[in-house]
């Protein structure tokens, strides 16, 4: 059975952090892993999407709409992109961070109001995170990626050793510590 | 011990693994990170060329020399390699070569939708397609393996969801593969139509064996499950159609992808009941099928656009549909845009307020073309910029002071420099722009003739830009900083109406360089804001407007100060207080 799992956020969110941490995880677990990411035009501050998926035999790297297990969303709008790609009963983590896109900034679109609860009630199992209070208090705004990360961890059966082993695999040894305590306040440690 | 790797970093394995020597590119989203990859190998010469033709060739210098080499691009890239390609099938090889191509099913970050594979047929060459990192780097060996074998330099096509896909991959050792002798066969290497004839009759020759090959090639594989659908496929879009369907289908994966195994092909057909044919962008294995006789179903049911997933083919061969929920209300497009400090922002602010027609050009500035921008008229190719402006302006010479070309530090490296020396040799009067950033910006920053470092990190002599239009014989040459608006509308002011042709190089590193020193963030007085709005016309997603006013993000502004300059009102101040410069 694969496991789908999709990280979506806005270009320079450090998304791509999140999955190559979770690649490094699911590397060492046994099971046949696919990661698919998209670089270049689509990373100037537009919507960014990441795969990962894991299982016996993985073939296709990419999710399709109702397909995916657990969707990680870095941003509001961007949760309300991606809920067309949650399988029944999956489960959406957001955080709770509004990024105005270029359309809304000239005044061309409106931001949606209240998505978290609109998206509840459309049945989705949404659990939202002030992710950035966290990071700060882990001692860096930028480890939002990591905060996320560890929230996504409570919903995945992997020991906290084998999360340590594969952080440590994929950030450099100055900022480990940070991140590390970043992953445990997400974790909810 | 396994890895998990990129579909492109797989590829440079494999080549590093199979003994390659020499190997040059330029960069082109998705097949970028091939050569950065490979740079990390000491054991291979790597390098950015300044185009793909000068790459292709360069690749073939060193084939012809006797080491095994390679080059990469993106599919439009392969336009512009067509040249030396097509004639090196006539050639062939002494060392093994490899052209690498990635095609861009989507449109993720490129300017067309082009099959790479059609020049396989039209060259003549036999084509690899690869469907996972594993095979990206085993078909590399494969590839060499053919290529010395048959003479002819082979095609690797990749495509967007194979290069940035990662799966794990296993590293061996490389393999030394001595440089071969190299011996003067004019006969061999020198085109030239006496030699080209017979040339042809070689090549024709081994289309034939290559032909053969395909038949019996393990790279073409058969995958017997369920018999009642088969299913003719290559690359990502055998493993949408393997997620889809599973065992309720049989398969025959092509590795080789050209020439097509037609025996092998009948064979399967005559053992399924219904054979479908999934390949994404154009009918190329489909069409071959029907030439050959055999009845099959493709585009019909899934089309020539756009990438392929197995929903797509769930629900055209199964009618089985996926449950999904949509949100309850619009969501905006979220369209990437130029970041904050961006050099680029404040020239398109420019462009747009002066109302100029403009010709763009490909990278990050083409951003400039979208809303609240809106600057850019057109936009082709690769160097294009000038060219058009010089075919515009005989047409419609009394637009010309109100007309330019933009165009960047490494496109116009790339082949912006043959279409100045048309435009000035041929009597044109444009105005171009030279965005120079200092860098290749969209593809992640690599480093161009202008910016002094190579692929391998050496420092070397910069190509100065100015010093080039200077050579080619502009006498109107001046550099502006971008930030300073002012500035730049005075120099359009006085190149615009000048009959003669002009550069202005519009110069200053990309806001992302490790080395560009920020100013702190600026922020709003919300007392003095009246709410106009008139800081939103640069489009810097930096700053948004709110019911108290406009607000700057400072955890996004690099303080340019751009935005300072658009206030009536002197609203907007920077870190010390200032309103104004």
């Amino acid at each position: 059975m694969t496991k789908s799992i999709m990280i979506v956020g806005v270009g320079g969110q450090g998304t791509l952090l999140t999955s190559r941490i979770l690649g490094a995880l699911l590397c060492g677990s046994g099971c046949d892993v696919k990661l698919s990411e998209v670089h270049g035009m689509s990373q100037r501050g537009g919507s960014v999407i990441t795969y990962v998926k894991y299982g016996d035999r993985v073939a296709s790297p990419i999710i399709a709409p109702g397909e995916a297990d657990l969707i990680l969303a870095f941003e509001l709008l961007e949760a309300a992109r991606a809920l067309p790609y949650l399988k029944k009963g999956g489960r959406i983590i957001a955080n709770n961070q509004e990024i105005m896109p270029m359309p809304v900034i000239t005044g061309a679109a409106d931001y949606p109001a209240d998505i978290a609860a609109r998206v509840q009630a459309l049945g989705a199992d949404l659990v939202t995170v002030d992710a950035l209070p966290l990071a700060l208090e882990a001692g860096n705004a930028k480890a939002v990626n990591v905060v996320l990360l560890g929230v996504l961890s409570r919903s995945l059966s992997f020991t906290e050793e084998a999360w340590r082993n594969a952080i440590e695999s994929t950030v450099p040894p100055k900022f480990l510590e940070a991140n590390w305590k970043a992953f445990l306040l997400g974790r909810g440690k | 011990m396994k890895r998990l790797m990129l579909g492109n970093e797989a590829v440079a394995r494999g080549l590093y693994e199979a003994g390659c020597r020499v190997a040059s590119a330029y960069p082109g989203t998705p097949s970028t990170e091939i050569m950065e990859c490979l740079a990390k190998y000491p054991e291979v010469y790597t390098e950015w060329a300044p185009n793909e033709k000068v790459a292709c060739e360069t690749a073939m210098g060193a084939a012809i020399a006797g080491g095994r080499s390679f080059c990469a691009m993106k599919h439009v890239g392969l336009n512009v390699a067509a040249d030396p390609l097509f004639t090196a099938s006539y050639t062939g090889i002494n060392g093994g070569f490899i052209l690498a191509v990635a095609d861009d099913q989507g449109l993720h970050s490129s300017q067309n939708e082009q099959d790479s594979r059609h020049y396989a047929r039209a060259a003549k060459l036999p084509m690899l397609e690869p469907a996972d990192s594993v095979e990206c780097k085993d078909f590399v060996t494969e590839a060499y393996r053919i290529s010395e074998t048959y003479d002819t330099p082979v095609m690797l096509r990749l495509s967007t969801r194979v290069s940035h896909s990662q799966g794990q991959v296993e590293e061996l050792p490389r393999t030394e593969v001595p440089v071969k002798d190299y011996v003067k066969d004019s006969w061999k290497y020198v085109m030239m139509p006496g030699q080209a004839k017979k040339r042809h009759h070689i090549v024709e020759e081994r289309s034939l064996a290559l032909a053969k090959l395909a038949e019996e090639t393990p790279l073409n594989q058969i995958e017997w499950h369920d018999r009642k659908i088969g299913i003719i496929s290559a690359g990502i879009a055998y493993q949408y159609a393997f997620e889809a369907l599973g065992e309720k289908a049989s398969y025959l994966k092509l590795g080789m992808i050209h020439p097509l195994p037609t025996e092998k092909i009948r064979a399967f057909a005559a053992e399924v009941d219904e054979l479908y044919v999934i390949e994404e962008l154009d009918n190329i294995i489909e069409s071959w099928c029907r030439q050959i006789g055999v009845a099959c179903k493709g585009k019909e049911l899934f089309g020539f656009e756009g990438e392929y997933d197995q929903r797509r083919i769930r629900t055209a061969l199964l009618g089985e549909t996926a449950e999904a929920v949509d949100f309850d209300g619009a969501v905006p497009m979220r369209p990437p845009v130029m970041c904050p400090g961006c050099p680029h922002r404040g020239l398109f602010y420019t462009l747009n307020k002066l109302k100029l027609t403009v010709t763009g050009d490909i990278g990050c500035y083409t951003l400039g073309a979208n809303a609240p921008l809106n600057a850019i008229d057109a936009c082709l190719c690769m160097g294009a910029s000038i060219s058009m402006l010089h075919g515009f302006e005989k047409i419609r010479p009394e637009a010309a002071d109100r007309t330019v070309a933009v165009i960047g530090d490494s496109t116009f490296m790339h082949s912006g420099i043959t279409s100045l020396t048309n435009l000035v040799y041929n009597q044109g009067f444009g105005t171009v722009i030279i965005l120079d950033n200092s860098i290749t910006g969209m593809t992640g920053h690599q480093d161009n003739p202008s910016t002094g470092k190579t692929l391998k990190g050496d420092i070397v002599d910069k190509i100065s830009i100015d010093a080039i239009c200077a050579a080619l014989g502009v006498k109107r040459i001046r550099v502006v900083d971008p930030y300073d608006m002012a500035a730049l509308e005075a120099a359009l002011k006085e190149e615009l109406p000048v009959r003669e042709p002009s550069v202005i190089i519009s110069r200053r590193p990309c806001a992302l360089l490790k080395e560009v020193v920020h100013q702190p963030p600026f922020h709003v007085d919300a007392e003095k804001c009246k709410k106009c709005k008139n800081c939103l016309k640069i489009g810097c997603p930096a700053l948004r407007i709110t019911p108290e006013g406009a607000v700057i993000d400072d955890t996004l502004c690099l303080g340019c100060g751009l935005c300072r300059d658009m206030c009536a009102f002197g609203a907007i101040l920077d870190a010390k207080g200032a309103a104004k410069k």
